[in-house]
């Protein structure tokens, strides 16, 4: 029954680099503390070779390392990555423990069929968490913390045949153990360094010197302790914070920043086979009088999608419209998680706009909102003239459907409408025009048909309506065309509400 | 089999040609059999045509076709919309989802759900503006999968219209060529100039009223059951064997309470 750990060295300069991919190759730390009283807390590779230690103040480590990169630690970027930490070891395996903030258990039971051998199983993890932007250690052994302590200890991948845990744990340090620090110093001054020389003490005597927890650290040492896994629960969210740099003004620098957070939540969906139609940003805001601290902004869309780059399209567009009120110092990204959509094709469908290039069409065209200019018309089941409303575009599929059949008979006349209609001068005699005139047509009434009075809402005070309406046709040096003409009871006002095209 | 279109895809000079043997009064058959390079001249065959609910129209001109610019362009109750309103309704039954930029804020829904417009297939893009039909226009076209696209400019001052660079309509039919979209320009005037594979001009050609106008009658007792339409082909490109011009038909359109 094997177990595979992942581990995460430096991980909070990995929680930062991960969002900040152009800073992998440099030399970056990350402080704690409230100043001026910082201290590094973390520091990678890079950094540590240039004389970089933890404990050390900021002007220390600048003094040490000059092309230092230097990074405030926030704990919610800490816990996006180990949520995306643990995302990763889900899209494995459903049996997952977080052992530590940097490290996860997966137990690897029953999945040889689907992943391979533990050898193959361990680097298709390693590359998963390279894909979320880690830089991990793998190791597979026949027990949790054995598997744990190799990917700790070793670096790149490591597989542990069943039974040989001690041998190949012997050489690590004691302090891949993670005891307790008094435990530690005094094994130090009993010359104890390494996982073999602790495992083989006598255990009588570790068990009158150290007590139960030297006795539990020589069993972890032998690397033979069993146990079961403590399940983390399932997440309720994916979000990405990334606490800026300096504050960010322009739309192009914040796209950047998107852009490399979008990538990694739709990476960690994807490894959950996940997608969303719900995005939420959040923006905290430099401190200016007057204005918000912070904004949000919603996507939501019709349906799931999991594509990072439209997705940035549509919050570019979004901020476009609606641009941060000052420069922004905090990001906040966070999706909604759903199942993907399933779509069944056919060769004999008819053709449809993909979902995500009309999710951006409409952004491009102003319609993503309700009762926008852009959008499908729905008639409104009231006798009020020509009314309708504005809705959200989402044709709807129906594969499968045949098509109806035509119904016979000429084609209808259609009415093009004067929005808003037009104001007319009308020359009436007899009770019937005689003579129209407006911006658009003006002509000699040569045929008319009515009136034919309609009203409605009568028993509303603001919304109530009553006119007389006309057809007529007129008469200018273009020849004749028809309209439609009435007049409004109310104000006795004449308007020409359409023509007949 | 579908006449064929041929079009030169690259032309070696002329001399080279004569040192190959090509003759100059060859057809297009000759020259393809003879001269061995692949992709010299290339058969586009004539595009497939959408029919527009109206039979008189259809057998007129065989329908609309599909990745090809149309004008249709009249003056008012000419019968434009009415015959675009059909060409939609045909193409929401068949399931394809159409869009209808809107210069001049004038499509009335209630008519399109009377001539059969499935108004849940049907984005409308209210642009109030010429600039902004162009280039929801562009977009549109180049979002792609739609069925129909209607450009309606036919509250757009002729004047106005003509503004419209050539080079607007040269890429509106790039762009709708590799695509099975029917792209439609209703105008006053015709502006697309050769862009379009089949300009269609409709004139008003009387009404249907009741009682006939010549019969004295009372105004409340009147009805416009209808117009008539006379429709001519001024340019088309989708049968080279047919003659061009100088073809027309005439068609009637009923009001929805006409019966």
């Amino acid at each position: 029954m094997p177990f595979a750990a992942l581990h995460v060295p430096d991980f909070p300069v990995q929680a930062v680099v991960r969002l900040e991919p152009e800073l992998r190759q440099q030399a970056v730390a990350v402080l704690e503390g409230a100043p001026p009283l910082e201290v590094v807390a973390a520091a990678n590779a890079a950094a540590r070779a240039g004389g970089v230690e933890s404990g050390m103040s900021e002007l220390q480590a600048r003094a040490r390392c000059a092309a230092l990169i230097l990074r405030r630690r926030v704990a919610e970027q800490e816990e996006t990555a180990q949520a995306a930490l643990l995302d990763c070891a889900r899209g494995v395996s459903p049996r997952v423990e977080c052992a530590a903030p940097d490290t996860v258990v997966l137990d690897l039971a029953g999945l040889e069929r689907l992943l391979g051998p533990p050898q193959r199983t361990a680097q298709a993890l390693a590359g998963r968490a390279a894909r979320l932007g880690f830089e991990a250690r793998v190791a597979v052994a026949s027990n949790p913390d054995a598997a744990i302590y190799a990917a700790r200890g070793f670096p790149g991948v490591t597989v542990i045949a069943a039974g040989k845990e001690a041998e190949r744990l012997g050489g690590l340090p004691l302090d891949v153990l993670g005891a307790p620090q008094e435990i530690l110093e005094t094994l130090d001054r009993w010359g104890v360094h390494t996982f073999r020389a602790l495992a083989a003490l006598p255990p009588v005597a570790v068990a009158e010197r150290l007590g139960q927890e030297g006795v539990r650290l020589q069993k972890l040492a032998r690397g033979a302790e069993m146990r079961e896994l403590a399940l983390a629960d399932e997440p309720e969210h994916f979000a990405e914070v990334l606490e800026l740099e300096s504050p960010v003004a322009l739309l192009e620098p914040l796209a950047f920043v998107l852009h490399h957070m979008l990538e990694q939540i739709c990476a960690r969906l994807a490894a959950r086979a996940l997608a969303t139609n719900a995005l939420r940003l959040r923006l905290e805001m430099e401190a200016r009088a007057g204005a918000p601290s912070t904004c949000e902004r919603t996507l939501r869309l019709p349906v799931p999608l999991g594509e990072a780059r439209v997705f940035l399209k549509l919050l570019q567009l979004e901020l476009m419209a609606h641009p941060p009120p000052a420069p922004v110092v905090k990001v906040t990204l966070a999706a909604e998680p759903v199942k993907p959509r399933v779509e069944q094709h056919g060769l004999f469908l008819p053709q449809a706009p993909q979902p995500e290039k009309l999710e951006l069409l409409l952004a491009r065209l102003g319609g993503a909102r309700e009762d926008a200019a852009v959008g499908t018309p729905q008639v409104e089941d009231t006798h009020r003239p020509r009314a309708f409303r504005m809705t959200r575009f989402h044709p709807a599929a129906r594969p499968g459907a045949a098509a109806r059949k035509q119904s016979g008979g000429a084609a209808l006349m259609a009415l093009r409408l004067f929005r808003p209609p037009l104001a007319a001068t009308v020359e009436v005699h007899g009770g019937r025009p005689q003579r129209v005139s407006t911006s658009v047509a003006r002509g000699a009434v040569v045929w008319l048909a009515g009136p034919w009075r309609a009203s409605g809402e009568w028993w509303e005070e603001k919304n109530g309506w009553a006119r007389d309406e006309w057809d007529v046709a007129l008469e200018d040096t273009g020849g004749i065309a028809f309209f439609r003409l009435y007049r409004d009871l109310a104000s006795s006002r004449w308007f020409l509400e359409g023509s007949y095209d | 089999m579908q006449p064929a279109i041929l079009i030169p895809v690259s032309s070696p000079p002329e001399a080279e040609l004569l040192q190959r043997g090509v003759s100059p009064r060859w057809g297009a058959r000759e020259l393809a059999k003879h001269l061995a390079l692949p992709g010299l001249l290339r058969e586009r065959p004539a595009p497939e045509t959408v029919a527009t609910g109206i039979a008189e129209l259809d057998a007129l001109t065989g329908g609309v076709p599909r990745g090809a610019l149309t004008e249709i362009f009249g003056r008012p109750s000419s019968g434009r919309t009415s015959l675009l309103l059909s060409l939609m309704a045909a193409c929401t039954r068949r399931g394809e989802v159409c869009a209808w930029v809107d210069a001049s804020d004038a499509f009335d829904p209630h008519s399109a759900a009377a001539a059969g417009v499935e108004l849940e297939r049907l984005l409308w893009v209210r642009c109030r503006n010429l600039e902004r039909a162009l280039r929801a226009t562009d977009l549109l076209l180049g979002a792609g999968g739609f069925g129909l696209v209607v450009m309606d400019l036919g509250d757009i001052a002729p004047r106005q219209a003509r503004r419209i660079p050539l080079t607007s309509w040269f890429r509106f039919r790039r762009a709708v060529e590799p695509t099975p979209t029917v792209l439609v320009a209703l105008e006053q005037e015709p502006c697309a100039g050769s862009c379009a594979s089949l300009a269609l001009r409709l004139e008003p050609a009387g009404a249907h009223c009741f009682p006939a106008p010549q019969e004295c009658a009372p105004a409340h007792a009147c009805l416009l059951r209808g117009l008539r339409v006379r429709a001519e082909v001024v340019r088309s490109r989708l049968h080279p064997a047919r003659p061009p011009r100088s073809a027309a038909a005439a068609f009637a359109l009923r009001a929805a309470w006409a019966g």
